[in-house]
């Protein structure tokens, strides 16, 4: 703890409690009907995104899925944008077109998300690909679940971006459940970081919950990636917290979540949010009042950017069909 | 010699293009299985690996999934990519990349990122080579909003298309056909664009409209000379684009005519001929003199078996036919 600097172990704080605050701020607009898009929340899975996004710049890319909240924020992301967007206004990160699932800062190098599992790994390794024609040393980042590791594609990605040794990080958020199946009803080995062996792929296993290991083993896989010698594979291992879809999996009143309780109980045990914060404060990098200010602060972002969505325009009736085409 | 009729083969207009683009603009690049085999592509990638070096033309791992899935990725951050499949029909593993993600990218983020990438389909008809090495899948692309879909017939439009279909910023599918790789034609030396969504009056006439695209425009022009020694005079439009439609050259034509026949180098049900027969019966049913007639595959999977790809395909004799019966009816 004591070789990063204040600045830093503050900022990456701040990231996740924002994406915390974010997300919890969320549930209540998707049980009285405000949202009504499908919203997959990433509470619990702070640490991967923000340790993750710590060790990269604005020009490395990110490529998302369907739970690509924390994605969005820890790249860069504005919180109005990612609100205004999930509440379906003009305003949003994508003009209201995507939702929670299609979330986007070109800017800040978050290049897009999409909730076809597996589908953006491909797009990924192209970013890599052309970072690697370039001769440029950005990196991109392909995040996915424990779910898209049975799908084939992957595969063929780990084999062309090892072939051609693109910069790119394979980061499997393993959360145990591909939506309602158990990781070990998919597979008949649960080591996924073992999947990057057979493609002499560097592969390692951190605690997703551990935003400090988390860095760790990203800025080393960044710093492979930015040397020529890529690419890398990381399982972080994590949980959320929520539902798989909504808060709760209550989907059309059936509760759905079929997790035991123990197991979830054990998780929240876990909180990477709470325990970072007790690391700080017991380590003495924060003390009580800079953590109450930095709630304050972010607690007032988010729900300026409640507002901010709340009064947003709906996209124009007139616009539909714009953007098909450029 | 001079600039504007000098005749090259169609394959080798397209790989020209190539040459022109990828010199012009270091962000294009070429993808794909067997870029650098003959055997797979022809000689439309002449050339292009000894020049441009193997960062700029890939050959890759049989995985078309993940390689259509990085080109479009690398469209994403900067580069113009041009991704081929030897075979249209190996293009299948890759429609999530395709139509998923490349298709909709653009609009579901509202337009903050499009995706300038080409998707050349390489169709080999016939040759006994059965039902996966040889289907005409154009159709399923045109069916989907964001994508755009050429098939040039010509060696100009070989050239022009895919110059036009690597500068354009969003996804286009560029289809062509290994029958047409060896035809002749003026191709001018310099960079030129055809323009995507316009059709082209390849033959006046004044009795019947006859729609054709790709390989089976070779038909359509015989079977309007053919039919010309019977005073039936055939306007034959190649389409060249099948998305965006030029539907303006169309209407037109068939409001002269009043009769519409499409040769469609696809299926029958719910095909490119069903869809510019329901646009023009939508929009120009007063002009009609007689039902449409639609020259298409039989709805079945190519046989191998030369005695039953003789059947299968349509030839010009069919066009005679059917269009003689349209006018004599």
């Amino acid at each position: 703890m004591k070789k990063y600097s204040k600045a830093f172990l503050r900022q990456l704080y701040r990231t996740m409690l924002r994406i915390r605050v974010c997300e919890e701020s969320l549930v209540a607009p998707i049980l009285n009907g405000d949202v009504r898009c499908p919203v997959h929340l990433c509470s619990g899975e702070e640490a991967v995104a923000a340790g993750v996004c710590a060790a990269l710049d604005d020009t490395d890319c990110v490529f998302g899925n369907h739970r690509s909240h924390g994605h969005f924020v820890a790249k860069g992301g504005r919180i109005d944008a990612l609100v205004a967007e999930i509440y379906g206004k003009e305003t949003g990160c994508s003009r209201g077109r995507g939702g929670s699932m299609h979330l986007i800062d070109p800017e800040k190098g978050m290049m897009g998300a999409a909730p076809i599992v597996a589908g953006t790994i491909s797009l990924a390794v192209g970013a890599a690909l052309a970072s690697h024609i370039r001769r440029e040393k950005r990196v991109s980042v392909s995040f996915f679940g424990d779910g898209a590791t049975n799908e084939g594609v992957l595969f063929e990605c780990m084999n062309l971006a090892a072939l051609k040794k693109l910069p790119i990080i394979f980061v499997c958020e393993n959360n145990f459940y591909a939506t309602h199946m158990p990781v070990a009803e998919c597979r008949p080995d649960c080591d996924i970081a073992d999947i990057a062996k057979p493609f002499n792929i560097p592969n390692v296993r951190v605690d997703g919950n551990n935003v400090l290991e988390v860095f760790e083993t990203a800025k080393e896989a960044v710093a492979a990636c930015r040397d020529g010698s890529g690419p890398f594979f990381i399982e972080a291992m994590t949980y959320r917290l929520r539902g798989h879809v909504g808060p709760d999996d209550k989907i059309q009143g059936a509760h759905t979540d079929i997790r035991p309780q123990e197991e979830i109980d054990m998780w929240k045990k876990k909180d990477p949010v709470i325990n970072f914060e007790r690391c700080l404060l017991d380590d003495g990098m924060l003390n009580e009042s800079d953590v109450s200010a930095i709630k304050k602060e972010i607690d007032q972002e988010v729900r300026e950017a409640h507002v901010f969505a709340n009064n947003s325009p709906y996209p124009a009736e007139s616009e539909l069909s714009v953007y098909v085409f450029k | 010699m001079s600039l504007n009729n000098r005749k090259l083969q169609y394959s080798l207009a397209a790989n020209e293009a190539f040459h022109q683009m990828m010199e012009e603009d270091e962000s294009v690049f070429l993808i794909g299985q067997g870029v650098k085999s003959p055997w797979y592509v022809g000689n439309t990638a002449r050339g292009l690996l000894e020049r441009f070096g193997p960062d700029r033309v890939i050959d890759t791992p049989v995985s078309e999934n993940a390689v259509t899935g990085a080109a479009v990725g690398a469209a994403m951050a900067g580069m113009r990519s041009v991704v081929v499949h030897p075979r249209m029909d190996f293009m299948m593993y890759a429609l999530d990349p395709i139509i998923n993600q490349a298709a909709n990218w653009y609009y579901m983020n509202g337009g903050k990122l499009s995706v300038p990438i080409v998707f050349w389909g390489i169709i080999n008809r016939g040759g006994e080579q059965a039902a996966q090495h040889s289907q005409a899948l154009h159709v399923i692309l045109g069916h989907i909003p964001g994508l755009k879909v050429v098939m040039p017939s010509t060696p100009y439009d070989a050239k022009g298309l895919m110059i036009s279909a690597i500068k354009d910023d969003n996804p286009v599918v560029y289809i062509d056909d290994r029958w047409l790789h060896g035809d002749e034609g003026i191709v001018p030396e310099e960079i030129y664009e055809v323009p995507i969504g316009k059709a082209a009056i390849r033959k006046k006439g004044d009795d019947v409209t006859l729609v054709a695209i790709s390989f089976i425009m070779r038909y359509a022009l015989e079977a309007a000379t053919e039919l010309a020694k019977e005073n039936i005079k055939v306007e034959v439009i190649d389409l060249r684009t099948i998305k965006p439609l030029d539907k303006d050259l169309v209407l037109e034509s068939v409001k002269k005519t009043g009769r519409l026949a499409v040769a469609d180098p696809g299926w029958k049900t719910y095909g490119m001929a069903a869809e510019i027969s329901a646009f023009v019966f939508e929009e120009a049913f007063d002009s009609l003199k007689a039902p449409f007639v639609r020259v298409t595959l039989p709805d079945l999977p190519a046989p191998a078996s030369s005695a039953l790809e003789k059947l299968y395909y349509p030839t010009t004799k069919d066009i005679v036919q059917a269009i003689r019966g349209m006018v004599n009816r």
